[in-house]
């Protein structure tokens, strides 16, 4: 998501020659949204499937349309495990987007700001960044695991909370990263000239600066943690959240709540998002 | 003019970066320490004792492991499910495939003509990931289902005989796959087309080169970076997928995926997972080593 931050440079469109217009004119849009219906089709799909009935009465969610209800927005809390499990689901992503974006931002600070002969280990901590992002998370996941099983740490929430941090901080670096690139030193200067302590220059003049990145990567890290399904798969012992909760049902069938559930989320989220779009044109 | 500092103030007119001092000494570190530590106790070492697990023996009954070097376990589990491997090779390899294929001239489209619409439409990529990564597979389940919404209308028109089935095929698996990681394909993408120079393509232009050489000399060139790590970003965690199989793909065509999970959760057998998760991650570093080789300047996290 931290590509929402990216600022659009509103060039024209690329200068070439005039003839042969129409890829750009009509055979790519016309593509492109195509491609946009792709992607929303599933989700609208889920959003319809949350007003479906069921037969006789048995609270499953079946496969062919059967009637019009709203009964399921009504009766959203009714179905035992799943409510506890997606209020985990939220608690956990609130703690872990909290700690990673704290730890994620400062991390981001110390990577744009220094260079070797001041940060030694700055290549090792990009490569393990990096690594991080594109390890397979099973692999993530399964280690974790090992560690803990090896060590007689038991699972719960607390595991939880230590393996989503982990594989948030460096979506949460990469966010606030991209963002300070283009901060323009003089600005904190100015404020030291005009005698602002540092902890003055950063609460007033740093932090506001980078405020849109650090909430994009706050968004990511929740999104990431709230999505989450084959680490917390892992890691989740009795506990399971929301994602784990619904895998486990889908052999059972799917009460229709689970998409009562996954519309919230989507709105929410969409929300969200919509606002930092907003917020990062209005600071720009 | 002669400026001078008091010396009680930390900040004073020295310009930023030239102050002295332990504390600025230690800033990097400092700023670093917290998320360096809990990569390294959460990450880096539980994937080498991961590695080290794999060399160990482990008593199936108390769940004891004794380091025993047993080089032997990697090979073995490697013939051992080595079709679970190849199906998902093969699964992974033709998903990142159609995703390179579906979003390039999306992404291409966005970079050069999205203009002042770009944030909405780099927003509706990113539309899937609003959804659960679970819920998102359940949907094709029901999408592809052969009475559902979709299938079942296709059927009831005659657009498709009665018999046509898809779920619980490898193409169900391979579709599911597809959709859930196309937002990986398509951003890389994006970020590699917007950052081409513009003024490149005008020059090639004002030399007189075609559209179609403009786009093969200057564009495609210029985005194979960008491709490569929209290939990794794609493949390597669809490589080690197991939600799609297991809800779309039915019985068959296990993943390898599915082998892992199953060695920790049901088997217990830990030496036996770690030496499966140890072979993924080994497919997956040489994947970055290669990009790193090949295409170093970037990496890949610039990409995202």
């Amino acid at each position: 998501m931290s590509l929402l931050e990216r600022t659009t440079s509103d060039e024209p469109a690329l200068v070439a020659p005039p003839r042969k217009r129409r890829w750009g004119r009509f055979i790519l849009p016309t593509y492109s949204w195509l491609v946009i219906a792709y992607l929303v089709f599933p989700i609208i799909l889920m959003i319809f499937y949350s007003f479906n009935k069921v037969y006789n009465g048995i609270p499953q969610v079946s496969f062919s349309w059967i009637g019009f209800t709203t009964e399921w927005y009504r009766q959203w809390s009714n179905v035992p495990g799943l409510t506890p499990a997606f209020w985990l689901s939220i608690r956990l992503a609130l703690v872990s987007t909290a700690i990673s974006t704290v730890l994620g931002t400062m991390l981001a600070i110390a990577l744009v700001r220094y260079r070797p002969p001041r940060f030694h280990g700055k290549v090792i901590v990009e490569q393990v960044i990096f690594l991080n992002i594109a390890a397979p998370e099973i692999v993530m996941g399964a280690s974790l695991l090992g560690l803990f099983v090896s060590f007689n740490i038991g699972r719960g929430f607390l595991t939880l909370v230590l393996a989503h941090v982990m594989f948030s901080i460096a979506y949460v670096t990469v966010t606030v990263r991209a963002r300070l690139s283009g901060f323009d030193r003089s600005l904190e200067e100015a404020a030291y000239d005009l005698g602002a302590t540092p902890r003055v220059t950063f609460t007033r003049v740093t932090l506001p600066l980078i405020m849109p990145g650090v909430l994009a990567g706050a968004l990511m890290a929740f999104a990431l943690s709230i999505d989450d399904f084959v680490t917390s798969n892992f890691l989740s012992g009795s506990s399971a959240p929301f994602p784990v909760w619904v895998y486990g049902v889908t052999r059972v069938g799917i009460p229709p709540q689970v998409f009562v559930f996954g519309t919230a989320i989507f709105t929410v989220g969409i929300a969200f998002a919509i606002m930092s779009i907003v917020l990062a044109r209005k600071k720009v | 003019m002669e400026r001078t500092v008091p010396p009680d103030h930390p900040g004073g007119v020295v310009p930023y970066g030239r102050r002295r001092g332990v504390g600025r000494a230690l800033a990097p570190y400092l700023l670093s320490l917290p998320a360096g530590l809990w990569l390294l106790l959460l990450f880096v070492i539980p994937l080498a004792f991961m590695l080290s697990l794999s060399l160990k023996t482990c008593s199936p009954s108390t769940g004891a492991c004794v380091m025993t070097w047993h080089w032997g376990e990697i090979p073995s589990e490697v013939s051992l499910y080595h079709q679970e491997f190849i199906t998902s090779l093969y699964f992974a390899a033709i998903a990142t495939l159609i995703d390179l294929v579906i979003s390039f001239p999306i992404a291409y489209w966005i970079a050069f003509y999205g203009g002042r619409r770009k944030n909405f439409f780099l927003l509706m990529l990113l539309v899937p990931f609003f959804v659960s990564f679970v819920i998102r597979t359940l949907v094709w389940e029901f999408i592809l289902a052969d009475n559902g919404v979709v299938l079942g209308t296709l059927k009831h028109i005659h657009l498709l005989p009665s018999g046509f089935h898809v779920l619980g095929t490898s193409y169900a698996v391979i579709a599911g796959l597809a959709y859930n990681y196309l937002p990986f394909t398509a951003l890389p993408l994006y970020v590699a087309l917007e950052r081409i120079d513009r003024r490149v393509l005008e020059a090639a232009h004002d030399l007189y080169a075609t559209r179609r050489a403009g786009f093969m000399k200057v564009i495609m060139p210029l985005t194979v970076p960008g491709i490569f790590a929209a290939f990794l970003l794609t493949f390597i965690p669809m490589f080690g997928d197991y939600v799609n199989q297991q809800i779309l793909g039915g019985t068959s065509n296990t993943m390898i995926g599915t082998v892992i999970q199953n060695q920790f959760l049901v088997n217990f057998d830990l030496a036996g997972g770690a030496s499966l998760s140890a072979v993924l991650l080994v497919v997956a570093l040489l994947g970055i080593y290669l990009y790193a080789r090949l295409l170093g300047s970037r990496t890949i996290d610039q990409y995202l």
